[in-house]
């Protein structure tokens, strides 16, 4: 009887910085067992052997911010059983998503001499928003055991063990003093989610809100208790738009503080 | 006519994305191009309006191979915007943080991005079959790399750590002597990396490289120095862009960098080892010679020895910075923001990498640029793959192909950071 057939991995990347997929190569101790468990069919940042779909998942990393990736993206998913993003950039757009609140035109003229050369869209925009996608990563970076998590899950069939519930609850676990209540250092722990294991906080820094927006988060009561610090309309601008800024329920509390 | 075209529209064992045409018309090379077609980020447009202690958070975010080098320029421009210099152990704390990114990003790329293709491999994966030990040693290495930034800066990629001043919380005793035992185990297993990819065959091709670096008087390059070159170039940092420009070519979303005097440069292990043999530990000296390297090595391909010795420099060092370490009184050192303008330089894993930061008064950044190392290294690519298919004209495609891509993996670049990179076309007409 012939062996049953490995499932197939692919990783895709868009407009991002690697370090997501990077994580699957930092899984130092389990990355042999996973090659062994599975085809690495397609990963052009490991290997230059690259295999034709379908695939049982794709990881993708990255936003679409070019309009042939608008058009990548359909044809990945089509050759994918499952699809899950990872990061911020794929969840949420990512850092290159603060062009979505100004005129890609400045951006370009900006950064590129000659901004004909250079092929964009005007918006940095989530897969979710071009494809239907399975499952989402979320972290900046992804927290590395999320990716041995989820791909063991999908290919057993069973739900991912991932927390949506707030970074407050992981610095509780850990044992962590709120440094909002008891050092009166700014926070986004109470609006953002799990993932990381609190590790701001741990360093004697507020949450930075990496992970994005938790389930159900209250952005408007969390503002008013940083202005209450002294926060000025304009740093809870920026404090918003960082690597989730186009996630909506950040998206919406930024645009509050607008002026 | 004879006409022959090496396309390769995907480069892998890369950090982004990338492609490389290059077209050959009777028996000559007519064109190379490397296409860097990493979508565009505007990093140095998103930046305008942010306040100067976002900048190490935000560039880590160019490159999640190298966050600590975008963190350590980032802090180094705008510390010197605002006059204050980082010593003591926060700066040895600085350099054992440096040392951890260049341990986890040089044995990844010795070992799972570069030695398969001197084994003839696909990648590490296929290679553990046959050198199991091999592998294993380059991960563990990898590991202990990443178990630096970990203890040090909070995580493995884009540590939460860094603050522009220091750092956030300074770790204890405890935790850095911890390292020690890994390092030890470290530095056996890099000197084996040395040994090992020293009895790799590299094929025979040499160029009159111009190697750019920094260097100071008390070590080997990794945070601060002049910029200087094997051709008579020593500068300050801040007159950096006087001496360099910048290029936008169509074929590329990432610029190309030259120096005005003189064209392309090469930045990187080649060009620190250049310019600094003097600064290496005893330890990485006598690795160097026993895997016959001189005091200085002008085959690219032999990059992945030079990078192996300075992964025995990086452990050695972390060694000798765990030893001594002692606790900051201080996490960070006070800043008072004003209107000035700061720059940057430290040695990515890859090689330089500019920042230079104007800020107003408020502590917001009016403008800012950042040159990465790949970018800088994009025209000296190009023309190491003009020579070496010249010189191979006849060689049969397949083979040209792959050593065309093992050229460019000789820079371990990384598109990722220079897009502001590989398909490979080869067209013979």
């Amino acid at each position: 009887m012939p062996a049953p057939q490995k499932p197939k991995l692919a990783v895709w990347k868009f407009a991002s910085c690697d370090g997501c997929q990077l994580s699957l190569l930092d899984c130092e101790d389990e990355l042999l067992a996973v090659a062994g468990a599975i085809d690495i069919a397609n990963f052009p940042e490991a290997s230059r052997a690259l295999m034709k779909g379908p695939y049982d998942v794709s990881l993708v990393e990255g936003s679409i911010t070019t309009p042939h990736d608008e058009e990548r993206v359909h044809s990945i998913r089509r050759s994918s059983k499952f699809l899950v993003t990872i990061g911020a950039c794929a969840t949420a757009g990512g850092i290159q998503a603060l062009r979505n609140f100004k005129d890609v035109r400045e951006f370009t003229q900006i950064v590129y001499a000659k901004p004909d050369y250079i092929e964009t869209l005007n918006k940095s925009t989530p897969i979710k928003d071009h494809v239907f996608v399975d499952y989402e990563i979320r972290g900046c970076p992804v927290n590395k055991q999320h990716l041995v998590e989820v791909l063991s899950a999908f290919l057993h069939g069973r739900k991912p063990n991932i927390p949506n519930y707030g970074v407050c609850v992981e610095c509780k676990r850990r044992g962590t003093v709120c440094v909002m209540v008891a050092r009166g250092v700014p926070c986004m722990g109470p609006v953002t989610q799990a993932g990381c294991g609190a590790l701001c906080p741990a360093y004697a820094r507020g949450c930075f809100g990496c992970f994005g927006p938790k389930d159900t988060p209250n952005t408007t009561a969390l503002s008013g208790a940083w202005a209450g610090m002294g926060v000025s309309d304009q740093d809870l601008l920026r404090v918003y738009r960082t690597f989730n800024s186009y996630a909506e329920p950040f998206r919406k509390e930024s645009e509050a503080h607008e002026q | 006519m004879s006409s022959k075209t090496i396309k390769v529209d995907v480069l892998a064992r890369v950090e982004g994305e990338g492609a490389l045409y290059v077209n050959i018309k009777n028996q000559r090379v007519a064109d190379v191009k490397l296409r860097i077609y990493e979508p565009p980020r505007f990093f140095e447009a998103l930046l305008r309006g942010r306040r100067f202690d976002e900048t190490p958070d935000i560039t880590a975010r160019i490159c999640g191979i190298c966050p600590v080098a975008y963190q350590m320029s980032a802090c180094h421009a705008i510390e010197d915007a605002f006059g204050v210099h980082v010593e003591g152990p926060l700066r040895e704390l600085r350099r054992l943080l440096y040392c951890g990114e260049w341990i986890e990003s040089h044995a990844l790329h010795i070992y799972l991005l570069h030695a398969p293709d001197f084994l003839g491999y696909e990648d590490g994966i296929q290679m553990a079959q046959y050198h199991p030990d091999a592998v294993r040693r380059g991960l563990r290495l990898k590991k202990i790399g990443n178990r630096i930034m970990k203890v040090v800066g909070g995580r493995e990629v884009h540590p939460i750590n860094v603050k522009v001043g220091g750092f956030y919380k300074a770790p204890s005793k405890q935790k850095i002597s911890e390292l020690g035992e890994d390092l030890k185990w470290a530095m056996y297993a890099a000197l084996e990396t040395v040994r090992w990819v020293a009895s790799f065959s590299f094929p025979a091709f040499e160029r009159d490289y111009e190697f750019v670096a920094l260097q100071n008087p008390a070590e080997y390059p990794l945070n601060e120095g002049r910029i200087v070159s094997n051709k008579g170039l020593d500068i300050p940092v801040r007159e950096y862009e006087e001496n360099f420009a910048e290029e936008h070519v169509e074929h590329s979303n990432a610029l190309h960098s030259t120096l005005k005097a003189r064209g392309s440069y090469l930045v990187g292990p080649m060009a620190r080892y250049a310019l600094n043999y003097e600064m290496l530990s005893p330890v990485a000296k006598e690795a160097a010679a026993s895997a016959g390297l001189g005091r200085d090595c002008l085959n690219p391909f032999k990059s992945i020895i030079v990078r192996a010795v300075e992964l025995v420099y990086a452990c050695d060092e972390a060694l000798r910075i765990v030893n001594n370490y002692r606790v900051p009184e201080h996490p960070s050192v006070d800043l008072v923001p004003r209107s000035s303008v700061g720059y940057g330089c430290t040695e990515a894993p890859r090689g330089i990498l500019y920042h230079r930061y104007r800020i107003d008064d408020h502590g917001l950044i009016l403008d800012a640029k950042i040159v990465p190392p790949t970018s800088q290294n994009q025209k000296s690519i190009e023309e190491d793959l003009f020579q070496f298919v010249e010189a191979n004209i006849n060689a049969p495609k397949d083979k040209l192909q792959w050593q065309c891509e093992q050229a460019i993996r000789n820079y371990d670049p990384c598109i990722s950071c220079a897009t502001h990179f590989l398909k490979l076309h080869l067209e013979q007409e």
